[in-house]
């Protein structure tokens, strides 16, 4: 598994629901101690040169394992996209070779559960009106489509409910959303707008960021919602109510 | 790969629209306090979004259109110099003149004397967009000529002594009770009683342009295309006040970049189909004009094609940027991106707004004259799946922080505390020892705000530049355990 620094840092829930669900599927979960950061920060805000030995400490970490897992889009999405350009770019092609071998190996949670095991059903149980903020990595940088919903929808005692305009962006965008407070600001009003129009407890998406941003929003504004990943309402049983 | 000489040059900083004297984020949080602007745009462009996204999916070819598009366009890059030259081969031959402009003072040069010898003072114009970039109207009536803009959008930014905002619909900034209030005011012997009905707007500006068309001697206009083979040119609209210019005048002069060349007539037929369907939502926009040279006794009878360089080589020369000049303008991109709906095209200062003009507008003048740009979108990639010619928009802007950051490296003595701060987590992050430390020092976070906020597990207000992230939002206080400590805890090694 690879936790993501933002996950093991500030959200570690997120990465034991993670452990969780894939022990439950029957995965063999195994956490290299090695591991740091994809350097994706690095990468979108234009630090490339700082970024060549984050690859290469993530392609030596993770090279011997036959599966790697992220809860995050947008941490998949840089380590398939970015990784071998920005080794690229710093003439190192023995690494970026490395880099896009390891790469084809990494998934996002939900489509390691549905494309890679053939699991939509993983056995939780979630009481709770949720509403999923599809993210702009998952859905356009991988293509997850609607793998989350397909998981969502087989959780027991769920109420799953549309979230209009799910598509647009919720203003995160990583440095984005401090160089450009005001506009980052605006997105996020309009977002939480939108989920507040659901009536959903719980607002859900497969990106710690953006509902690190989005639940920061939502919870200036006592407004109520709270935001959960999909991991932890995937790791929730009858038996651990969350 | 190109015999032309390769001006590796930028557009001159100060010529022409291509940048603002403002940040973008300083721009931005002035049209972001605009209510009437907010919703003025939130409804142009959703509109214009789902009209595109109707006709769209009409086509079950779409995606191999879009496919063809590229392929033609980077095809037609890497032999640009020969198309060139055919163009300008073919254009001569059907009695048309060549020009070739290095920049816009080059390019304004040209126009202003060809318009001089004409014994003329005023030139009607047909919307585009090349003309806007090196501020042509301007050089113009510095030189004592009038240029009046037909397009009722452009008429609409000129009457209003505004800048256009937008690629395809330079007004989108304006609501029609604003228009009404405009064309009072400035279009001589308008009826008072006119109301701002869309229908009666149109109608007012069309009497007004009627009379310039049959009185002028002088059109200017650009060009979507221009076809090396036939040289031909190509303008593709909606109102029929393109036609007019390209028609009436005795003279017509083209201002065209460079990289709008496609090689043969055949390629034409997929960029009709991908232009309309993605900027104004329409299978086939109304007009599309194509003339050849000059024709005895019918049309223009003196045809000038000016070619723009302007900074377009420097961009072809950079492999991992060039795909900016694929552009057709269509706009696609402005209308999905939600940077562009909150803030408007004036937040960018350029002529070119928007995720195509964040990338080209740096582009073009060199990344110092527009060093906010690249940052001015979420890489949401809403962009990237829109335009027509798949032009990877997200991955260029990355491109394009990259080539700020060294040039800040290059540029700065002493380097800037972002810099800083990113060499120290990288090198931070390249350990697990070290980052595992460092994850221990940032748990001082949690003595940060107030007992309720501790509580709640949350910080509502953070120091130095984070304080930007808590203006708005609340920030997760860090946990007592990360991840990897409970690990090790319970599944490390006994």
């Amino acid at each position: 598994m690879f936790v993501t620094c933002l996950v093991d840092t500030l959200f570690p829930d997120v990465g034991r629901s993670t452990v969780a669900v894939l022990e439950r599927v029957g995965c063999e979960v195994v956490f290299p101690e090695s591991q740091t950061c994809c350097g994706q920060a690095h990468i979108n805000t234009g630090y490339h040169r700082d970024a060549v030995g984050l690859v290469q400490h993530f392609v030596t970490t993770f090279e011997p394992f036959d599966a790697i897992v992220a809860p995050s889009g947008s941490c998949t999405g840089a380590v398939r996209h970015q990784h071998a350009m920005i080794a690229r770019k710093a003439g190192n092609h023995a690494l970026a070779e490395r880099a896009r071998a390891v790469a084809s190996r990494v998934f996002e949670l939900s489509e390691f559960l549905v494309d890679q095991l053939g699991v939509t059903d993983v056995g939780a149980a979630y009481p709770h009106t949720v509403t999923y903020h599809p993210t702009c990595h998952s859905m356009r940088a991988l293509g997850v489509g609607d793998k989350p919903l397909a998981l969502l929808r087989n959780v027991r005692g769920l109420s799953l409910v549309e979230l209009p305009d799910d598509d647009q962006c919720c203003g995160f965008g990583g440095t984005f959303a401090v160089k450009n407070a005001d506009t980052s600001t605006a997105m996020l009003a309009d977002k939480m707008s939108s989920v507040l129009s659901t009536g959903a407890e719980v607002c859900s998406a497969s990106d710690s960021s953006c509902l690190m941003h989005i639940g920061g929003g939502l919870s200036r504004l006592r407004a109520g919602v709270r935001t959960v990943h999909l991991a932890e309402i995937l790791a929730a049983t009858e038996d651990v109510a969350t | 790969m190109t015999d032309l000489p390769l001006l590796q040059i930028h557009a001159r900083p100060g010529v022409g629209m291509l940048s603002g004297t403002r940040s973008f984020p300083e721009a931005a949080r002035e049209a972001l306090a605009d209510p009437q602007l907010r919703r003025n745009l939130g409804h142009a462009t959703a509109t214009i979004r789902g009209k595109r996204a109707k006709v769209v999916a009409e086509l079950t070819d779409w995606e191999q259109l879009r496919d063809s598009g590229r392929a033609i366009k980077v095809a037609t890059m890497v032999e640009l110099d020969t198309h060139l030259e055919r163009l300008e081969e073919r254009v001569t031959a059907a009695g048309g003149v060549v020009h070739w402009a290095a920049d816009a003072d080059e390019a304004n040069a040209i126009v202003t004397r060809l318009v001089q010898a004409t014994g003329h003072r005023e030139v009607v114009k047909v919307k585009s967009m090349v003309t806007q970039e090196i501020g042509l109207n301007e050089a113009l009536l510095a030189a004592g000529i009038e240029a009046y803009e037909t397009d009722l959008a452009e008429l609409i930014v000129q009457l209003g002594d505004d800048l256009p905002s937008h690629i395809l619909v330079p007004a989108i900034h304006r609501n029609r009770a604003e228009i009404r209030r405009l064309f009072l005011r400035t279009i001589p012997d308008v009826d008072p009683a006119l109301t701002d009905d869309p229908r009666a707007l149109a109608a007012t500006a069309r009497r007004h342009l009627r009379g310039r068309f049959l009185s002028a001697k002088v059109a200017v206009s650009g060009a979507n295309f221009a076809v090396a083979e036939t040289g031909t040119l190509c303008v593709v609209e909606s109102e029929g006040n393109g036609r007019m210019c390209l028609t009436l005048p005795e003279t017509l002069i083209t201002v065209m970049g460079i990289e709008k060349v496609i090689p043969s007539w055949r390629d034409l037929e997929v960029f009709l189909q991908l232009l309309p369907r993605s900027s104004t939502g329409e299978r086939m926009n109304p007009y599309t004009s194509l003339w050849t040279g000059v024709y005895p006794g019918d049309g223009p009878q003196e045809f000038h094609l000016v070619l723009l360089d302007n900074g377009r080589t420097s961009v072809l020369a950079d492999e991992a940027g060039r795909d900016a000049l694929n552009c057709i303008r269509c706009s696609a991109c402005l209308n999905v991106c939600p940077v562009y709906e909150r803030t408007g095209g004036h937040a960018y200062g350029s002529v070119y707004p928007g995720p195509i003009g964040a990338i080209l507008s740096p582009q073009l003048t060199g990344i110092e004259d527009n060093a906010s740009l690249p940052y001015a979108s979420t890489l949401c990639g809403a962009c990237y799946d829109v335009c027509p010619v798949k032009i990877d928009i997200p991955s260029i802007l990355v491109h394009l922080r990259a080539e700020h950051v060294e040039t800040n490296r290059r540029t700065h003595r002493v380097p800037t505390p972002e810099a800083v701060a990113m060499a120290a987590a990288a090198w931070t992050m390249r350990d697990a020892g070290r980052w595992r430390r460092a994850q221990q020092s940032s748990r001082l976070g949690r003595l940060l705000g107030g007992r309720g906020d501790k509580r709640q597990g949350l910080i509502r207000s953070l120091p130095g530049p984070l304080r930007a992230w808590t203006g708005a939002r609340d920030a997760p206080r860090p946990p007592a355990e990360t991840f990897r400590e409970w690990w090790a805890r319970e599944r490390g090694a006994p």
